[in-house]
């Protein structure tokens, strides 16, 4: 089995998916996952790979690819901000959040910062509509969004590269006393 | 807020409780799956929940116990249970703290189940964006896979039962039932035709129960206090509690737990405080965003499945997304468009290219550019959607776009006449792309 793309780790990670499943072919969303993260997008090159491994057609896998809107096929920078544009997050004030970031970075939506650090997209809605406006960003989702939070997860972000702002397990509202 | 008694919310709302398997054991959690394995047999435990009246909580309704009992008792080949956990319509967050908070709740329900059911493996589809859930319930998982409440031989019964929990990508169409067992198999979330029913032809084709997570959530205390305890909750017909999902122009926006049936108004104006700044309600949405809008006259409906039907909404998950007097009901409604046309999985032709017409004459009339013969042409094209896809999002889409015509057709008139959104400002219209 010849790969183009993948390397030794990425391949090790994805063989670790098959005994989840009767199918090989369930472990494409899976594969695909893993050479995101691993790669930080998924080129065709990789999706080439994808198939040869489970023993598809490479269409197969670009199918998927192209369908589900969590997968990068082109590279995003090291942030990737989502904010959520659907209605409960609209309605108390999703707009003027993205008017912000996009001020603040200089960049519309769409666009990646000059220093690859920012990547800002709207998406539609996130499942967080009590803390509404929210945003995602990378694997972790931020809530009650306002200028100052916006300032404060972006400057912990750049000097940390985490945020203690981000939501832990979720509670709305709190009933812990 | 009244007290009514907590179910699924129960433990989270003790202090200190961190969802841990040794928490939920003290709480009394794997008892009710103890008790199964050693004293019921799998026709006692559907018996059971058909008596509860439990009914799924995804949306739909469709009772639980009678779902589980199509499933072919006699089939040699493999079963499975795939726990819905694709939380996908807008409005809806209650299953993300149902996994979050208290994961072994759900892992417990699904163990009975699959039980019930004759399966010995199950999947958690989990939407993609929840990267904290997916890791909560790995490692609830492989807690109580070490401490044999799950996995190999559980309780020493012989039973088998592994989960596992499988991440979708993002797209909406996999909440879905048949769109999400494709997903699993590693396709396109594009839904299959019925019949065949899953618990039929399901995963890999093999018969398959898909239950939502609030729904298994109440499986173990339907077997702890007994069906007839659950069915003295709620209605007649919707029994148990509910969590409620506020969202939008209320004060204490948030997930609540009531008996089936408390009225709009109340967990409006009581368990979510009121509409923010003390304005006046304009609408609302009951049941996510496939739901028909209600308008204030009917908010002292029951939230129950039958009675929010009857008014020509849908209870569908709960969630509840409020709107006060400054929101424009057309920018409103092109916003959920803007959803729709964004996750048609495009599979049938009326629901792909209907959702690109309506949304973009939507967007010409919020726009000043809508024309007289606008709100007739909506109503065909809806009437040409409806009924004529696959699955029901061909329905849902409509649902908003039919119900806000009926209800504020003086608004959409007043766009068209004026030639201008007479309530948004212009620089809001930016969230239209």
């Amino acid at each position: 089995m010849k790969l183009k793309t993948l390397s030794e780790k990425t391949v090790k990670r994805i063989e670790a998916e098959y005994t989840k499943y009767p199918d090989k072919r369930s472990v494409t969303l899976p594969a695909l996952r893993i050479v995101q993260e691993d790669n930080a997008h998924i080129s065709e090159s990789a999706m080439a790979d994808i198939a040869t491994l489970l023993g598809l057609t490479p269409i197969q896998v670009y199918e998927v690819a192209t369908f589900y809107s969590q997968y990068n096929l082109k590279p995003v920078g090291k942030y990737f901000i989502q904010v959520c544009k659907t209605l409960a997050c609209s309605l108390v004030g999703a707009g003027s959040i993205v008017d912000y970031l996009q001020e603040k970075l200089g960049i519309a939506v769409g666009e990646t910062t000059q220093d690859g650090l920012f990547t800002l997209k709207l998406v539609e809605c996130l499942a967080a509509c009590g803390g509404a406006p929210m945003m995602q960003i990378n694997d972790r989702y931020y809530e009650g969004l306002n200028p100052e939070r916006v300032d404060r997860i972006l400057s912990d972000l750049k000097k940390y590269g985490t945020s203690d702002l981000a939501t832990g397990p979720f509670m709305l509202p709190v009933m812990q006393g | 807020m009244a007290d009514y008694e907590l179910i699924l919310f129960k433990n989270m709302a003790k202090t200190g409780y961190d969802g841990s398997l040794k928490a939920y054991q003290q709480e009394g959690g794997y008892a009710a799956l103890k008790r199964v394995l050693s004293d019921f047999s799998p026709a006692d435990v559907i018996d059971e929940v058909k008596k509860s009246g439990l009914r799924g909580r995804g949306g739909a309704g469709f009772p639980a116990g009678l779902k589980w009992s199509f499933i072919p008792k006699d089939y040699k080949g493999p079963r499975y249970l795939c726990c819905n956990a694709d939380e996908s319509e807008p409005g809806t967050y209650k299953d993300r703290q149902l996994m979050e908070r208290d994961p072994h709740q759900m892992l417990e329900g699904m163990a009975i189940c699959c039980y019930a059911i004759g399966a010995q493996k199950a999947y958690i589809y989990i939407r993609g964006e929840f990267d904290l859930g997916a890791e909560i319930l790995n490692d609830a998982i492989d807690e109580a896979c070490t401490a044999k409440v799950l996995g190999k031989d559980i309780f020493g019964s012989g039973f088998n039962l592994e989960i596992v929990v499988h991440r979708g990508a993002g797209a909406y169409i996999c909440g879905e039932e048949t769109a999400l067992l494709e997903s699993i198999e590693g396709k396109r979330g594009k839904p299959r035709i019925k019949p065949p029913f899953p618990a039929i032809h399901g995963l890999y084709q093999e018969p398959t129960v898909i239950n939502n997570v609030e729904t298994l959530a109440n499986i173990p205390h339907i077997i702890n206090k007994g069906a007839s305890w659950f069915a003295g909750i709620g209605t007649e017909k919707s029994t148990g509690t509910k969590i409620y999902s506020v969202s939008g122009h209320v004060k204490r926006p948030g997930n609540f737990e009531a008996p089936m049936g408390v009225t709009l108004r109340e967990i409006i104006y009581d368990f979510a405080g009121g509409i923010k700044g003390d304005k006046q309600l304009k609408a609302v949405i009951p049941g996510g965003a496939s739901a028909p809008f209600m308008t204030p006259e009917q908010i002292d409906t029951p939230m129950d499945f039958d009675s929010i039907k009857a008014i020509g909404s849908m209870l569908g998950s709960a969630a509840i997304t409020v709107m006060d007097e400054t929101t424009c009901i057309v920018w409103a409604a092109m916003n959920l468009m803007e959803f729709f046309h964004h996750e048609s999985c495009g599979q049938c032709t009326p629901c792909r290219e209907g959702s690109a017409w309506i949304l973009q004459i939507l967007r010409r009339i919020e726009n000043g550019l809508g024309e007289e013969t606008d709100l007739a042409l909506l109503e065909e094209l809806c009437g040409r959607i409806g009924g004529n896809t696959v699955c029901a999002f061909g329905d849902a889409e409509i649902g908003p776009i039919l119900s806000t015509i009926k209800h504020f057709r003086a608004e959409y008139e007043n766009h068209i006449r004026e030639k201008c959104c007479p309530l948004r400002p212009k620089a809001r219209l930016a969230m239209a792309h």
